[in-house]
């Protein structure tokens, strides 16, 4: 099976596309594309590292980068992605535990998941900004 | 139905990959460590952000510091790694394929781990 030939004319189970889209799905799919995101995002992390071994001048530049606006942008996206999958990810013990699966928490879960992730990101920049 | 799984087999437990639950435990294991990391690089972020090169050095050189910031680096590349490989086994069905991007996902995780790694050390011992 692992090497079927996928290029053959077979029938294919039905993916996303016959699906309406519901709130735990959208979730779903957000918790695995803020995932491979954050998974990029690590080049920001590195680089500011890289920076700040490197040298003052280097640790000034990285900061000029980070402070930019369109910096500022990229880093509150990575804010939000980084609150995101974490809530998204305890969301995940509860289900370890065999907790949550009944309809209504699970929908209570995703929606704690979004409307918590926004906050805290929003949140996080305000104390960002007040202890400047 | 008779069962054709041998004794050895099934007291092993590891199922035809040969590595049973272990990916899922070290996913769990990093994300439970995530939870606590992840805030405190948060929270290391913000009280670092603008500040002075010579505030950022001394900050980072506390040991405590360091150490955390060598374990959000380690335990963060070691989760993304284990992460990217499902994505990359779910949505890459080419046998050559696949293989490259598994292996371009663990040079990827392993550079930015150790190259993060390197320069927190090399700014705690001083430079």
């Amino acid at each position: 099976m692992a090497n079927a030939d996928f290029k053959a004319n077979r029938p294919l189970s039905p993916h996303l596309q016959v699906y309406r889209l519901i709130l735990t799905m959208l979730m779903s799919i957000l918790h695995r594309i803020t995932g491979a995101g954050l998974y990029f995002g690590t080049i920001l992390m590195a680089f500011w590292l890289i920076c700040a071994a490197s040298g003052p001048e280097a640790y000034e530049f990285a900061n000029g980068v980070f402070g930019s606006w369109i910096g500022r942008l990229i880093l509150f996206g990575f804010t939000w992605a980084l609150v995101h999958h974490m809530l998204g990810g305890l969301r995940h013990f509860v289900w370890d535990m065999g907790r949550g699966f009944q309809l209504e928490a699970a929908n209570w879960m995703a929606k704690a998941t979004i409307i918590g992730s926004v906050s805290l990101t929003i949140l996080l920049w305000i104390i960002g900004y007040v202890v400047r | 139905m008779t069962d054709m799984r041998t004794p050895l087999g099934k007291v092993r437990g590891l199922g035809s990959a040969k590595d049973g639950t272990q990916h899922f435990w070290r996913q769990r294991v990093t994300a439970v460590a995530n939870v606590f990391l992840i805030t405190f690089f948060v929270f290391l972020v913000i009280s670092l952000q603008g500040s002075d090169y010579q505030t950022f050095v001394e900050t980072m050189q506390n040991p405590l510091v360091s150490v955390l910031m060598l374990l959000v680096i380690l335990v963060g590349c070691y989760h993304m790694k284990l992460g990217m490989q499902v994505i990359i086994e779910d949505y890459v069905h080419t046998e050559g394929l696949k293989l490259l991007a598994l292996m371009g996902n663990i040079f990827f995780s392993s550079f930015i781990a150790l190259a993060s790694a390197v320069a927190v050390l090399k700014i705690s011992f001083g430079g």
